[in-house]
């Protein structure tokens, strides 16, 4: 983004703190990129000729009288085809060697979609793992995040659903990536030769942190260029959304404002949403899917950031270890999917949701008899086979491992149904159950 | 006019320097290349108003001009308004060109060139002040009344008013004039600024009658009265936005006023794509024709979401004053805080608890306090009913905006996570939940007078049930079942039967999402009378077959339309059950 700088220069920084300074200048636009001593920053305020902005690197070695050289426009990508196959660091520059993309320069960040121009998000994302396509289905135009604790696989996750599903762009906005978890994106996608259809926007823990405020935008920017112009199906990847969220709170503490809940700025829920509702379904076909990963601390849903998400996203998706079979599965039990009721049974075979919802509750059987196991009181039989059920379901069904389609998962559930339980313990329409409990 | 200059800006707060007087809330366009973009005074210190602006301020600079309206954020008020989908100001998202939301881009909320067949109620030489009834005009089903604007202060006599016939809302249809001999033309549009009430009518009663919303746990528990106040708080994934959903569809009003503030586009785009096609219950039609949207969906400007609830609410009284009775859905109210702790933020006004503004009670329960139930000046009645989303910080209720609601509204349905958890929805909670109108007098001699006389005793029968049933769980759960007596699990299992057949709803089933009162009753009565018939157990491992049999044959009678054949023959079936062990 080494734009061609033709405004005054400015030499006369009035304030450092450790993510910005303040300048006096004029003629400044808000919002308007600039390079202070050759390091990219953003105006954040505007008062009289005071100029505040926020330094992405941070302002280590800044002097008072470092070079301020205002660009005139907020922060841009160019955008064209060439976008795909690439990798990007924070500001769009080509992190993989290879050149400069040509294209049209699109401003990041920009204006909301028109709500009565949506269309009613209703296409089915297959990915194979039945924690996602029998219990929690995904749609296109969807906003879902992975809660999950630091310790647990969700990079590998996430790189397992992006490359099932069927998207025509998958575009990954890494913050705070570990150079590992990189390199790991990196070699999956390269493995599974799918790299022409991948665009990546990396911010390391090698990076400064605030630069990472600038790669959702620039990731969504990418996106509505394929979804827009070339009426794609793509799915954005956005991890780790919490490093996202403590980015902002130390820019908002360097500007003095006033912290809210857990020191988060109290314009989180409007930062997030402005980034999750890029996610949309439009009428021409295209779309914009958006799986993120939200690191949560000790399962605590009730902090800040997962709690403004929550109320933002369509739904969350929650690891866990099994320790019965050893493997980590989307726990069927807190996860939710709010947009699965468009597809399911509709797009779907019909005893889809039927099923689900039945598995779901013989499974909380399961856990409330495991609950009883631990306390010490008696098992019945049908406890028992509860929790035989439940084990089986993990590791033939749930297990991340398993890939299979929709029809199957259904079919293997039935079978799972009819070998522990009878049928007015599983409870379905009698419709469903002529078609599929077979006859002894 | 007061000009003024851009003098700081601060996300959407933006100091203008001003060269002549302003006043608070004033709007004021700021000129923007060839855009003007609109922002309302929130404070004003010597020569410089603080202004909150309506959109983004990216590239916005010192100098650029502004220019005041001597005006307030105000809607625009006639015929043509119902199936719109407004903005939070008013904007008619439908008018907006391209697929993005254009800054500067303000779309007129009426239709100006449509024609509108208007027949007069008043007459030349009538006495009238503001609010009264001109004449009145079809609107899809509703009786559209046009009136004195509700700006106008005196009284005045009508000079004349034009003869039935079609006229466009931009044409003069009366005359009137001021003590003075001031003549005043009007037309069918008026103008209203919406964070004032609007209180043309005689008077406020104490509400005396229910509103039916269709829901079992509100209307048989929890009843809300017509112009009464209510609001759910509850975490994520609770329902909050489905239980809207489905009050919207349900309840006996004659208009909705849905005010989607600061949420997920989706959920509007769902409202836009289904409210076309469902119809309303009870007029047949579809229910998109009864409905107004206001959408400010989570990722809009916030300022424009603060004004939303507003705008939403002006028009709410504007259809009051027609005699109608108008129920306003608003979700989430808390998202509406948050827009007010983010302005409160940027002012640098010392903060009150988590943030938010020191007023932000009394700003809440001003918004309360503009619902109700009116006498208009001709003696008619209408009424707001109004029910809030609130969104509560982690699940927790002490927070500032729950705390604060609670003050406000008059009912109180908490949406418990465990409820949602074991997919019992609607998941409000029947223990911590409370109506205060069910201890009005006038609410209870409505209720036993035209549902069944003792009905009020019987609905805290009910409430009892319910909590002994969970005492009675509690024990269990600490002593295991074995350790309390026979009577601790029949009371668990009364509590059970009230809980999964009047509380628990399907609001995806086509018969069971709406219940009528008729229903409800009929179904309280029946539940209360096995729930005082003695049954004889041995042990407690019968109570559990036994009761989930009977369970069962309810839940079946509530998927079946009332009184039809199914639902009896479930009903023969059930007292079959009861008889096997009816002492």
């Amino acid at each position: 983004m080494a734009g061609t700088a033709f405004q005054k220069i400015y030499t006369k920084l009035t304030q450092i703190t450790k993510a910005t300074c303040t300048v006096q200048a004029t003629g400044v636009g808000n919002e308007e990129l600039a390079t202070v001593g050759g390091r990219l920053a953003q105006v954040v305020k505007i008062i009289d000729n005071k100029v505040t902005l926020q330094i992405f690197e941070g302002t280590e070695g800044i002097g008072t009288d470092a070079e301020v050289i205002f660009y005139g426009k907020p922060p841009t990508l160019k955008v064209s085809e060439q976008l795909a196959g690439r990798f990007f660091n924070a500001y769009g520059d080509p992190i993989d060697g290879g050149p400069e993309i040509e294209g049209e320069e699109v401003e990041i960040g920009g204006p909301s979609v028109n709500p009565v121009r949506r269309r009613d998000p209703s296409e089915l994302i297959a990915t194979g793992i039945a924690g996602i396509d029998l219990n929690n289905t995904l749609v296109t135009g969807q906003k879902i995040p992975f809660f999950a604790d630091p310790d647990q696989p969700y990079n590998q996750v996430m790189a397992t659903v992006a490359l099932r599903t069927k998207a025509d762009k998958i575009i990954l906005g890494g913050m705070g990536l570990s150079n590992d978890d990189y390199l790991y994106y990196k070699n999956s996608f390269e493995n599974a030769g799918v790299i022409d259809k991948i665009i990546a926007f990396i911010n390391t823990t090698d990076d400064p942190p605030v630069e990472r405020l600038l790669v959702p935008d620039m990731a969504l920017s990418a996106a509505e260029y394929f979804a827009i112009q070339k009426n794609e199906a793509v799915l954005v990847l956005l991890t780790d959304m919490t490093l996202y969220c403590d980015a902002l709170s130390i820019v908002s503490n360097r500007m003095d404002q006033i912290p809210s809940k857990d020191s988060m700025p109290g314009s989180l829920y409007s930062d997030l949403a402005k980034i999750y509702e890029k996610a949309v379904q439009f009428p021409t076909g295209g779309s914009i899917t958006i799986i993120a990963v939200t690191t949560i601390s000790g399962g605590d849903i009730t902090h800040a950031i997962p709690d403004n998400t929550g109320y933002i996203t369509e739904g969350q998706l929650y690891l866990r270890r099994d320790t019965d079979i050893g493997k980590v599965i989307i726990d069927p039990a807190r996860s939710l999917s709010r947009l699965k009721t468009k597809v399911i049974g509709k797009r779907t075979r019909a005893d889809h949701p039927q099923v689900m919802s039945a598995s779901v509750r013989l499974n909380a059987d399961a856990m409330n008899a495991r609950t009883k196991l631990e306390n010490g009181f008696d098992l019945t039989d049908y406890d028992q086979r509860a929790l035989q059920f439940s084990r089986d379901y993990a590791e033939q069904i749930l297990a991340i491992d398993v890939n299979v389609d929709t029809e199957e998962m259904l079919d293997k559930t039935w079978a799972l149904f009819q070998k522990y339980f009878t049928p007015e313990e599983v409870g379905i329409k009698d419709e469903f159950m002529k078609l599929y409990w077979k006859k002894e | 006019m007061t000009k003024g200059t851009v003098k700081g800006i601060i996300s959407n707060l933006v100091y203008v320097e001003v060269d002549g007087p302003v006043f608070q809330n004033e709007i004021c366009y700021i000129d923007f290349h060839d855009i003007k973009l609109m922002a309302e005074v929130i404070k004003v210190a010597g020569n410089i108003a603080y202004t909150q602006v309506f959109e983004s301020t990216r590239g916005l600079k010192p100098g650029n001009t502004v220019e005041f309206t001597d005006k307030m954020l105000q809607v625009k008020l006639g015929p043509g308004m119902l199936s719109k989908n407004y903005d939070g100001l008013q904007d008619d998202l439908n008018k907006m060109e391209g697929l993005y939301l254009k800054r500067g881009e303000y779309t007129d909320p009426l239709d100006e060139d449509s024609i509108w067949k208007f027949t007069p109620i008043a007459k030349e030489g009538d006495t009238v002040m503001a609010g009264d009834w001109l004449g009145s005009v079809p609107e899809n089903w509703i009786d559209h009344k046009i009136m004195v604007p509700f700006l106008m202060e005196e009284k005045y006599r009508i000079k004349s008013i034009v003869p039935a016939g079609d006229y466009k809302i931009t044409d003069t249809i009366a005359v009137v004039v001021d003590d003075e001999g001031n003549e005043y033309p009007l037309t069918m549009i008026q103008y209203w600024p919406v964070k004032l009430p609007i209180r043309a009518y005689q008077s406020k009663p104490r509400p005396f009658k229910t509103l039916e919303t269709g829901i079992r746990t509100i209307d048989t528990l929890n009843p809300i009265a017509e112009g009464g106040t209510g609001f759910t708080p509850g975490p994520f994934g609770t329902g909050k936005t489905v239980l809207q959903h489905s009050i919207s569809q349900n309840a006996e009003a004659d208009l909705i006023v849905v005010a989607a503030c600061g949420e997920r586009a989706n959920e509007v785009v769902e409202l836009f794509t289904e409210f076309p096609e469902l119809d309303d219950p009870r007029t047949g039609r579809k229910l998109i024709e009864r409905t107004i949207i206001i959408c400010n969906t989570s990722n809009m400007p916030v300022a424009a979401r603060e004004a939303s609830v507003y705008t939403a609410m002006s028009i709410c009284e504007y259809y009051r004053s027609m005699g109608l009775k108008v129920l306003l859905l608003a979700d989430s109210t808390s998202r509406w805080a948050q827009a007010l702790r983010e302005m409160s933020n940027r002012m640098e006004e010392l903060p009150g608890p988590d943030a938010y503004p020191m007023d932000l009670p009394a700003i809440i329960s001003n918004f309360y306090a503009r619902a109700g139930y009116v006498y208009l000046n001709n003696g008619q009645i209408g009424s707001i009913t109004f029910i809030g989303a609130v969104s509560p910080a982690g699940g927790n209720l002490k927070e500032p905006v729950t705390e604060s609601t609670k003050k406000a509204a008059r009912c109180f349905y908490s949406l418990s996570q465990e409820r949602a958890d074991s997919k019992r929805y609607p998941a409000i909670d029947p223990i911590d939940s409370y109506s205060k109108y069910l201890e009005y007098e006038e609410i209870q001699d409505y209720l036993n007078q035209n549902i069944s006389a003792g009905w009020v005793d019987k609905v805290y029968k009910a409430k009892d049930i319910l909590l002994r049933g969970k005492e009675a769980k509690d024990q269990i759960n600490i002593l295991g079942d074995d350790g309390v007596p026979l009577d601790y699990h029949s009371r668990f299992w009364k509590s059970e039967l009230i809980d999964r057949v009047i509380l628990v709803q399907d609001s995806f089933d086509p018969v069971d999402k709406s219940s009528s009162m008729k229903r409800q009753a009929y179904m309280l009565n029946l539940l209360l009378k096995i729930c005082n018939t003695e049954f004889d157990f041995e042990s407690y491992e019968e109570l559990q077959p036994f009761y989930s049999r009977v369970i069962n044959v309810l839940v079946q009678m509530n998927y079946q339309s009332f009184e039809s054949d199914k639902f009896k023959e479930y009903e023969a079936q059930l007292e079959s059950i009861l008889t096997e062990r009816r002492v």
